[in-house]
């Protein structure tokens, strides 16, 4: 199971919740569980938040694998100059 | 508003072209001659992307009317290598990767091409006091200052051999 | 990609990347034949220009544009009326997010005119002359509102609001009332208050920095032409010709298929020009006048309507042991987003700690409007400012416990398998290297004179990846074309090129890199946030493997073996089949001529969206010497080292960090927006908005270190935005040396620095 940290801004949707233990094992079937576990998280993070997956950072990758003990980390968006 | 009719020698050619009394040398030249080399970064002489040579002598062309120009030698970025021989300072400019965007890249070359002729043998400290009318914001100025040395030296080399 | 680590750890094999070649377009910048914005000019084009609101708060009543639209020569007139009213849309794009309202109405006010400068209304004619004459004819009626610029006064209760739909977003509860507050973030770890109570020494400081623009040398600039047919083409200067054709399409409602938006060569950007301002105008002069329509801005329009990044105030207060160890750390940032929400405050707040490791932390993060012009990034959005702050407390630290500042940072500094105070753990990142770099440096031991003092400070970026399209094509010559939408602004093309001929095994020279139109490749996310030689880098290597595969394939049809026998090395085919001649070898040229017959032309696209750009890392070192009678500080000597992965071209990997430094220490320095009382910039020129000059600067020795980047098939690592972070207060600390003062609020003026030395002779 990967373990999911995200902002706390979150706890509008889970009642206080922000950490996660999710079995998935890509960006888009961790996003579809968090959505099915508490209706309306998962499409909030994805239209956010980046994800750090064991320190790498992710955005917009659907397809980014999760491994089994991954640590998988919301974050904003990162633009740049 | 009538124009006036003016002739230089641009890059050692003839040329011709009618003026606005309020026309800049920067604006006849980019948009009477097609010279567009000369950039406008400010228009009002703070940032020396449109430095050109009259004369022999180093102005801002955004500070001179066009009408000025009449019967005067003006030297722009498009004169400075002869044919496809590319001015020591351009070479050099290259070399040392002395320009990231570019944009400032033709009036700091004339400005630098202005130094040597009046002085080949500058000092670092000359060098950077003679280009403080010329802004980059590239390059934090480190290796256009290298390009220009060396361009010197290579140019003084030229001269004994 | 299981060979990645591989080809990075093989990096002195390389025979290209890593090298220094002339750049590709170089002759064409050193002649003046590279076309900017402002060079391009289309048959029949009229000229564009802008009204502005000559206030830094106004409701517009009316604007009649009657007599300028009677103005013989005058083709067009638009207003806000002419613009849909989009709803709330945020465009990620992989960029910082950007509210599409927000952006079409920064492009041209609406009902209200939101600071200094503000596009009211916008005319076409057949020269300047006539459109500024037009410009004087439109009768704009304003009420002037009360307005309000300083972040802090902005926060206040009884300031004017600015959008009076804006309701404090991230606050345990919704407030009641709007403000000009848009948003507070936070980011916290541990239990702040033990943190504080397991400390030795506590250093608290309250620091103020001015908004300060990128001050790129190009003004924007753009030629657009909408054809009857409904056929829209754009030139224009910019960091993304696909980041134009969407706003476009979005602020006109366009389809995005009628947009065509080619790059011009771009002088310069330094995250300034990763939105719009002029093509949705220019194209909506177009529709109406019929003809196309040319705008360049003045450098008064650049500094009063584009642009700058955050003025801000900021507290830390940081707890630590007597042996240097962290414990605390309570960091708040205000930030300013100028007219509409969107400062770089949530950057800000993740970077402010990122250097350090740190048991318990608050970072609070405040985002609010005021009067002036909406921010635009500006190189690591938000992390020089939040760095100022932090980096001064670190030195006051390092001083109070009377400990080298390179130490303590490197005993509390983050390394692998440490958990970054923005959440994930870091990864092969070079942050001690880096310190070690500084430490063992010529500068960092040289002796200082009278009124002279050094200063260090340390910077982290996290560099992206993101979205982009490459294309490699071999010419029947066997030289080879490679294609991306990245604009070259600092000499992408270079590296692009460099990476393909070193797939390719040929020369760099026999590569010729390409910008291509929106047309004309598929799309690529703008050149920023140190993207391009990572992700369109990784497009262009995956392009060129491609294409050696074919080449590879074709040479097997000709010799008639199997692939497998086909070996690809130093830019020829070899033939390792024993049956046949093995050693038999068919150049790149050879096989190029025989395309034809052997299954037609060969190339190859690849688009990916790049995902792991390492995190970067800079630690800098600044001498500087203080005239005691001016207040004037000089900068003697500068070093940066920086975690680069690996330099494709270390030229110009160096040149980015000199760059990064020169403007840094200008923001320190010298660069702030003033404004008058009644909100209006007062120092809208480069006269008195003072960027650094070459007298004003030594020669900027730059160190790079490379811990490689196992995503990236050299090695690389974004370079672009950390050196601009450790600058404000590298300087500041080398100030507070020479001086014996610690400076809070930049710029660090002479007459600043002047009352400061008055004060301590008391
Ligand atoms: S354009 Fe002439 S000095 Fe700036
Ligand atoms: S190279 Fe960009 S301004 Fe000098």
């Amino acid at each position: 199971m990967a373990h999911v940290i995200a902002p706390s801004d979150c706890r509008q949707f889970t009642g206080g919740l922000s950490e996660f233990d999710i079995e998935a094992d890509t960006v888009r079937r961790l996003v579809a569980e968090l959505d099915r576990l508490y209706p309306g998280l998962g499409s909030w993070l994805d239209r956010r938040m980046a994800v750090a997956i064991d320190g790498e950072i992710h955005q917009d990758a659907w397809t980014s694998p999760i491994g089994p003990k991954s640590e998988v980390y919301f974050i904003p968006k990162i633009g740049g100059g | 508003m009538s124009k006036r009719h003016v002739s230089a020698i641009v890059n050692g050619d003839a040329v011709e072209f009618l003026t606005d009394p309020g026309m800049t040398l920067l604006d006849a030249l980019r948009d009477e001659l097609d010279l567009t080399g000369s950039k406008e970064g400010c228009g009002s002489g703070d940032c020396g992307a449109c430095s050109v040579i009259v004369d022999g002598r180093l102005v801002c062309s955004c500070l001179m009317l066009a009408a000025e120009a009449q019967d005067r030698r003006i030297e722009t970025i498009e004169g400075m290598a002869q044919g496809s021989d590319l001015h020591p300072l351009q070479q050099k400019f290259l070399e040392h990767a002395a320009l990231q965007c570019g944009f400032c890249t033709p009036g700091i070359l004339m400005a630098s091409k202005a130094l040597l002729d009046a002085n080949p043998d500058p000092t670092e400290t000359e060098a950077r006091y003679w280009l403080a009318g010329n802004l980059c914001r590239c390059t934090g100025y480190d290796k256009i200052i290298r390009a220009v040395m060396d361009a010197a030296a290579e140019m003084r080399q030229a001269r004994v051999s | 990609m299981t060979d990645v680590l591989d080809r990075a750890d093989a990096t002195p094999r390389l025979k290209v990347v890593g090298t220094r070649p002339i750049r590709p377009d170089g002759a064409d910048k050193v002649t003046g034949r590279a076309q900017f914005g402002a060079d391009l000019t289309m048959p029949g084009q009229l000229v564009g220009k802008i009204l502005r609101s000559p206030h830094a708060h106004a409701r517009i009543v009316s604007i009649d544009a009657k007599k300028a639209r009677a103005l013989p020569g005058v083709k067009a007139v638009v207003t806000g009326a002419d613009f849909p009213n989009l709803a709330d849309e945020f465009h990620e794009g992989g960029e910082a997010a950007s509210n599409l309202r927000d952006l079409a109405m920064n492009v041209m006010a609406r009902d209200k005119a939101l600071y200094d400068g503000h596009a009211v209304a916008a005319v076409a004619a057949i020269s300047t002359a006539v459109a500024d004459e037009a410009l004087a004819l439109i009768k704009v009626v304003y009420e002037v509102l009360p307005h309000v610029i300083e972040v802090e006064a902005a926060m206040a209760s009884d300031a004017p609001v600015l959008h009076p739909t804006m309701f404090t977003e991230g606050l345990d509860e919704r407030p009641a009332l709007p403000s000009n507050i848009a948003k507070r973030n936070r980011i916290a770890r541990g239990d702040l208050d033990a943190g504080f109570a397991a400390a030795d020494v506590v250093i608290e400081g309250r620091y103020v920095t001015q908004a300060v623009h990128q001050g790129y040398i190009e003004p924007h600039a753009c030629v657009a032409s909408w054809a009857a047919d409904g056929q829209c083409n754009v030139w224009s200067s910019s960091q993304g010709q696909f980041m134009v054709r969407t706003y476009c399409a979005k602020v006109l409602g366009l389809e995005i298929s009628n947009i065509r938006v080619t790059p011009a060569e771009i002088g310069g950007g330094f995250g300034g020009k990763t939105t719009v301002y002029l093509e949705p105008l220019a194209l909506a002069l177009s529709r109406e006048s019929g003809h196309p329509v040319k705008m360049v801005m003045s450098r008064d329009d650049v500094f009063r309507a584009t642009g700058p990044t955050s003025g801000s105030v900021m507290y830390v207060k940081l707890g630590a042991k007597k042996d240097g160890t962290l414990t605390a750390a309570d960091v708040e940032l205000k930030y300013q987003a100028g007219a509409f929400a969107g400062s770089p405050v949530g950057a800000g707040s993740m970077t402010a700690l990122a250097c350090y490791d740190i048991a318990n932390f608050v970072i609070t993060g405040w985002d609010v409007v005021s009067n002036c012009p909406k921010v635009a990034a500006y190189r690591a959005p938000g992390a020089p400012i939040a760095a100022f702050a932090v980096e001064s407390a670190m030195d006051d630290l390092a001083r109070k416990l009377d400990i080298d500042p390179i130490a303590l940072r490197e005993q509390n500094g983050v390394k692998n398998g440490v958990k970054a105070s923005y959440g994930p753990t870091f990864a092969n990142i070079g942050y001690l290297e880096t310190l070690a770099a500084i430490k063992t440096c010529p500068q960092y031991s040289m002796p200082l004179g009278p009124n002279q003092g050094r200063g260090v400070a340390a910077g982290f970026w996290f560099n992206v990846g993101g979205e982009s399209t490459a294309a490699v094509h071999i010419n029947e010559d066997g030289s080879a074309v490679v294609v991306t939408g990245n604009p070259d602004i600092g000499g992408s093309r270079a590296s692009m090129a460099m990476m393909a001929a070193e797939v390719l095994g040929v020369p760099v020279e026999q590569v010729r890199p390409m910008v291509a139109d929106t047309a004309s490749i598929g799309f690529s996310m703008l050149t920023g946030g140190s993207r391009t030689t990572f992700a369109t880098g990784m497009a262009v290597v995956q392009a060129a493997e491609k294409v050696v595969a074919e080449l590879r394939r074709r040479a097997a049809v000709i010799w008639d073996v199997a692939v497998d026998q086909v070996v690809w090395a130093d830019g020829v085919a070899v033939c390792r089949d024993p049956a046949k001649a093995t050693g038999k070898t068919l150049t790149l040229e050879g096989l190029a001529g025989q395309s034809g017959r052997t299954g037609g032309p060969i190339s190859a696209q690849v688009s990916l969206n790049a995902q792991g750009a390492g995190p970067g890392f800079g630690v800098h070192v600044c001498d500087v010497e203080i005239d005691p009678e001016t207040g004037h500080v000089t900068v003697l000597r500068y070093t940066a080292a920086q975690d680069v992965g690996k330099a494709i071209h270390p030229s110009y990997v160096e040149g980015q960090i000199q760059g990064g430094v020169a403007q840094g220490v200008g923001w320190a320095l010298n660069e702030e927006y003033i404004f008058d009382r009644e909100g209006r910039m007062e120092n809208a020129g480069f006269l008195d908005y003072r960027v650094p000059v070459a007298s004003d600067l030594p020669m900027i020795d730059a160190i790079l270190v490379e811990v490689a980047n196992p995503r990236h098939p050299f090695g690389a690592k974004g370079v672009g935005e950390v050196p601009i972070v450790p600058p404000l207060a590298a300087v500041a600390n080398a100030v507070r040396s020479a001086i014996g003062v610690r400076m809070t609020e930049l710029p660090l003026s002479p007459p600043k620095i002047r009352a400061a030395l008055d004060a301590k002779a008391g």
